[in-house]
């Protein structure tokens, strides 16, 4: 951020113009938009989490939204549906992150290597995914999955093999990550490798001078200065860990593992549209956008030592 | 910054091995054959569905099922595919596509303007305010999009908007990371001399970002269109919450009805084949025509921090 702000001119010359409208103007409809549809929404979601629809009274009473402090996060926390939803979650992402993260950085490391071939069709074929929609590219894995049209049984088939299932307890969950693995490799991959090609090259000659492999230069060199966009990268995936919604949502007209509440997101969707009770779905939905909000912080302030520490 | 100092060409060319001449000129540069190898089977990874997508559209509903999957049938099956998808519910899924292309770039061209003019007013002017605005947005970024889906369905749904193309338009306008992407992009793109200059010979504050800063920053406007509008044609959760009305379903959610549908009557597996087809190609050949366009350096340089 500090480095934005050397660009800019000091304070002083809109001194001279008095209170210049100009800026406030400009910046009105973001902020307008920025009240009513994300400070708006979140502090309503707050006040419905904080509530409840209750009979009052004697007889035939009225159903009113009364308020009832924590109740709903209590029952939140306490719905085993949604306990087993985040067990899920968190296998997901074991195999999701580590793998959408490990291969970004392999192939942003080897575009950036010298002496490897084909590296223009392989950025530009490995990035493509990004364009595809997580909801196509769950209906496109989907069919690969499905046994009667699974390209991949028929592989298995033709060589004798036994076919394999990719709709199991335990596969599913290399099934969905596979799915999001494969849409958001590129992305992260060509964030990495832009801010490797903005590294100064002659960090490496005297590397290279002492006789080091060009792996070595990748483990010693180039991993430590690739540390805040890994960091920021990772913290976007676990962001999309967190929010996972269309590829179980997806995959579950095809295949019974998938349940109507297999991650958080699809609890939250059952709870507030389904089982129609708004309040216990903004108190789920208010702790995930809180796990996500204390993970992003957390990632912010790790950042924040190394860049201290790199500063002095 | 490297916004300022990878030019797009440096980011697009490839890197081939020109750092070390004097260890060029006493080995000659051979290409690695394991590490291309392993960069090449990533490509293979990343086009293998979308070549499958391809073979399994031309085949018919019947031979979907019966023939040999890795390979393409010649039988007619792909005109019938599209014509029957043609057909579905008198040509729903082309208004799908036509519904796409409003809401990703009526939205995306939306947010590009807000985002523009906030992002330049942070970038080039001191005002009372202007930390609490940028410390809000910022915040704002961390907040996911996708856990506002209830409040904001509720809220809109108490506007009337709900059911509205309105309803999945209006939420994607407001971008935090477009406007922090523009106000990176403005801090490092426009000089303010010629603001200064312009000040100068008296021109208003808004005819200076309409004539000067904008045309100065539209490599960093278009690729935050492009960020938004694959962001926005490939939202699902939005659109699903807040859309009845088969008519006014994207593309995503028009697939998704059309394959839940499909679990019972497998037959309508084809439809959803060609339709998943038909509905990538028209983003991939944008995301393919832009590509050059791309300032993927921005993206990483706001990573930075």
């Amino acid at each position: 951020m500090t480095s934005v702000r050397e660009n800019t001119p000091g304070p002083g010359r809109s001194g001279r113009r008095g209170p210049a409208v100009a800026p406030y103007l400009m910046t009105a409809p973001a902020v307008a938009l920025f009240v009513v549809f994300i400070l708006v929404p979140i502090g309503y979601a707050i006040w419905l989490s904080l509530h409840a629809m209750r009979v009052r009274g004697t007889g035939l009473g009225i159903r009113s939204e009364v308020f009832i402090g924590l109740e709903n996060y209590l029952d939140a926390v306490r719905d085993t549906a949604f306990y087993e939803a985040m067990q899920r979650m968190l296998g997901y992402g074991l195999i999701m992150v580590p793998a959408t993260m490990g291969l970004a950085l392999l192939f942003a490391l080897l575009l950036d290597a010298p002496r490897v071939g084909g590296k223009r069709y392989s950025r530009i074929t490995i990035f493509l995914p990004y364009a595809v929609p997580g909801v196509i590219a769950s209906l496109l894995w989907g069919f690969i999955y499905l046994p009667a049209v699974s390209p991949i049984t028929a592989a298995l088939e033709a060589l004798g093999l036994p076919a394999a299932d990719f709709f199991g307890d335990v596969s599913i969950f290399f099934s969905v990550a596979n799915i999001a693995v494969w849409g958001s490799v590129g992305f992260n991959m060509v964030v990495l490798y832009t801010t490797l090609r903005a590294i100064p090259k002659e960090l490496y000659d005297a590397a290279r001078l002492d006789g080091c492999a060009e792996w070595q230069i990748a483990l010693k060199i180039k991993i430590p200065l690739l540390r805040p966009a890994l960091i920021m990268t990772s913290v976007f995936t676990l962001i999309g860990m967190l929010q996972v919604f269309s590829e179980p949502a997806t995959l579950r007209p095809m295949t019974n593992t998938v349940t109507q509440d297999w991650v958080p997101l699809m609890r939250v969707y059952q709870q507030a549209f389904v089982e129609n009770d708004i309040h216990l779905g903004a108190a789920t939905s208010v702790m995930l956008a809180g796990a996500t909000v204390l993970l992003s912080l957390a990632a912010l302030a790790v950042l924040r030592v190394r860049n201290a520490r790199s500063d002095r | 910054m490297s916004v300022q100092q990878v030019p797009p060409a440096a980011a697009t060319a490839p890197a081939d091995g020109s750092p070390a001449p004097s260890r060029a000129a006493v080995r000659p540069a051979r290409t690695k054959i394991v590490p291309t190898v392993v960069l090449a089977l990533g490509g293979v990874y990343a086009v293998l569905p979308l070549l499958w997508v391809v073979i399994a559209a031309t085949k018919t509903p019947e031979e979907l099922f019966s023939t040999f999957s890795g390979w393409p049938s010649f039988n007619g099956g792909f005109t019938g595919n599209i014509a029957a998808l043609d057909d579905y519910g008198d040509g729903r899924f082309w208004l799908w596509m036509l519904n796409s292309l409003i809401y990703a770039g009526g939205g995306a061209f939306l947010t590009v303007v807000v985002s523009a003019a906030a992002g330049y007013a942070l970038a080039k002017y001191r005002f009372a305010g202007q930390r609490l605005i940028f410390g809000a947005l910022l915040a704002g970024v961390l907040v996911p999009q996708i856990t506002l889906a209830v409040p904001q369905y509720l809220l809109l749904s108490e506007m009337g908007l709900v059911g509205t193309s309105w309803s999945v338009i209006l939420p994607s306008v407001i971008s935090p990371y477009s406007i922090y992407l523009c106000r990176i992009y403005a801090a490092a793109a426009v000089p303010d001399e010629i603001l200064e200059a312009g000040r100068v010979d008296g021109s208003g504050e808004f005819r200076l970002l309409w004539s000067v800063a904008v045309p100065i920053m539209t490599p960093g406007l278009v690729t935050v269109f492009l960020l938004q509008f694959i962001s926005i044609w490939n939202n699902f959760l939005l659109p699903y919450i807040m859309l009845a009305d088969d008519d006014l379903f994207p593309l995503t959610v028009g697939l998704y009805s059309l394959l839940n549908r499909g679990a019972s009557q497998p037959a309508l597996y084809s439809l959803v084949i060609s339709g998943s087809l038909l509905s990538i190609i028209p983003i991939v050949a944008l995301f393919l025509f832009l590509q050059r366009f791309w300032r993927l350096d921005l993206v990483a340089g706001g990573l930075k921090g």
